[in-house]
């Protein structure tokens, strides 16, 4: 390995960030049509989607673009999401961290601990977004639902939604904060620093290097 | 705000209040079951005024025809059969838009507009404005709105809204000729149902009740059921109400919190950039192996 080929290393394959921005492509699509039939304050947003009725047709097809997209990459990314007990001192230094101390984080390995949470809430949460959005998709599946079922579901698919929304706010907002990480989703790559810095363990692990 | 009698109190998803300088009189239909001969004349009354046809069904064993309201039929004799006090008996109803006071599928509905309730207590579909989502179906205490095949939009009694707009009273009231059905205020349908009460109290239906449930704030379709005491038995619940995981699910004020801290974190983001700006490298990191501040 010349340095020169040195300077940069493979983060997200192509494969991994294809998956990503399709995932992110469907949530937008979610996103925005479940905000307009969230509350009556975003209702306007139905207008990018040609109108209520489209609109309302669209999202659950969304929905299963973002099933069919989500889970395969999620079980990708299986292993790198294991939590690791150096997890527990980023967890612990979560406040020191946001105001860029970076002394005690610990050895993150390839995700830290704050996007392995991200990681384990979204499994779940898409799950039950999915199973209750098709108890409420008209007008193929929800007949099959009694009606309690359904506002239960509707309940339901709206807190979830809420907690999605929130934690992928929090997601988008950490990657434009970290410098280097919109750059990496999108060309794949980070500099050797940026590796060491960020994520020790797992530079180690990719050049065999030690970080002290 | 062009006909008084159209006047509009409360709609679906609204972000305002609708225009409530002036009040009108609350109108009720009364349907006094034990009047009721089952000739279906309000159905067909029904059909015509709206110019509705359903399709032609299969006899299915009973009387009840069609089997189901649907974006087609509004309304529907439904035949209940049952054994009462040993001897058989059909209970008929005459089924369709209670028209609540609290709407369950008001409150469901997600659509700005798409149900209205009427300042004279009218609930009303406006099929322009549905978007065909069905959950003013799974709002409904009474199970009545019917998502169309045809055209994904929700259908029910309209309780003639254009003919009452115009001093008219509903098609069905017209066509019965039992007056088992009666149109007018509420106040006064309450009264002439006090009055079937004394009649059918003679007549030994000492059960005899007033259907206007107050789960829901009361309804502009009053019975008179013969039964009071078992309107279940007629296919009506007992105890209708919107129900609370309704509430919470459709709750303005959950919504409204939901939206404002979204926007919370919109803001925290900005003034946590604002303070400690972009996580970057140390410029002395860069040096390769070794030197992790």
């Amino acid at each position: 390995m010349s340095p020169r080929d040195g300077d940069l290393i493979l983060r997200h394959t192509n494969a991994t960030r294809v998956a990503h921005w399709a995932v992110a492509i469907a949530f937008t699509f979610l996103f925005l049509s479940g905000l307009a039939l969230f509350s009556p304050f975003f209702f306007w947003l139905s207008a990018l989607f040609g109108g209520g009725p489209l609109m309302r047709f669209i999202h659950p097809l969304a929905g299963v673009a973002l099933v069919l997209t989500f889970f395969p990459y999620a079980l990708g990314h299986l292993a790198d999401n294991r939590w690791l007990p150096a997890d527990r001192q980023w967890v612990a230094h979560l406040f020191a961290y946001m105001r860029k101390d970076h002394s005690d984080v610990g050895e993150t390995a390839k995700y830290n601990a704050g996007q392995k949470l991200m990681f384990w809430s979204m499994v779940p949460i898409i799950a039950v977004l999915a199973v209750t959005g098709v108890a409420l998709w008209q007008p193929w599946f929800a007949p099959a639902f009694p009606a309690a079922v359904r506002r239960a579901a509707g309940l339901v698919h709206a807190i979830c939604a809420f907690v999605m929304f929130v934690g992928i706010g929090i997601h988008v907002y950490a990657a434009i904060w970290t410098k280097g990480a919109v750059d990496a989703m999108i060309r794949g790559t980070v500099t050797r620093a940026w590796a060491r810095f960020h994520h020790p363990a797992w530079y180690r692990q990719m050049t065999g290097k030690g970080t002290r | 705000m062009a006909l008084q009698s159209l006047d509009i109190k409360n709609q679906s998803a609204r972000t305002s209040s609708p225009p409530s300088a002036r009040s009108t009189l609350e109108v009720a239909k009364l349907i006094d079951v034990s009047r009721c001969i089952g000739c279906k004349a309000c159905q067909s009354a029904c059909m015509e005024w709206n110019d509705l046809r359903d399709a032609v069904g299969v006899q299915e064993g009973f009387y009840t025809s069609p089997p189901d309201l649907s974006d087609q039929s509004w309304t529907l004799m439904r035949f209940n059969e049952l054994e009462l006090d040993g001897a058989f008996r059909w209970l008929i109803l005459k089924d369709g838009c209670m028209h609540c006071e609290d709407p369950g599928c008001l409150k469901a509905c997600p659509a700005p507009g798409a149900v209205v309730q009427y300042a004279n207590g009218i609930v009303d579909f406006h099929e322009e404005q549905c978007i065909g989502c069905g959950y003013c179906i799974a709002g409904c205490p009474f199970d009545i709105p019917r998502l169309s095949a045809k055209d994904s939009k929700v259908y029910k009694c309209t309780l003639c809204s254009d003919r009452v707009a115009v001093g008219l009273e509903p098609a069905c009231i017209k066509a019965c000729p039992t007056q088992a059905l009666s149109f007018g205020s509420k106040a006064e349908m309450l009264f002439q149902a006090e009055h079937r009460l004394d009649d059918l109290r003679e007549r030994g239906f000492g059960k005899a009740a007033v259907y206007d449930p107050q789960g829901v704030k009361g309804t502009h379709v009053v019975y008179v059921l013969p039964h009071g005491d078992r309107p279940e038995a007629y296919g009506l619940p007992a105890d209708p109400r919107v129900g609370e995981v309704l509430r919470l699910w459709r709750s303005s004020a959950a919504r409204t919190i939901g939206v404002i801290t979204m926007f919370g974190v919109l803001v925290a983001g900005l003034l946590h950039y604002m303070r400690h700006g972009p996580l970057e490298v140390p410029a002395d990191a860069g040096q390769g192996g070794e030197g992790k501040p």
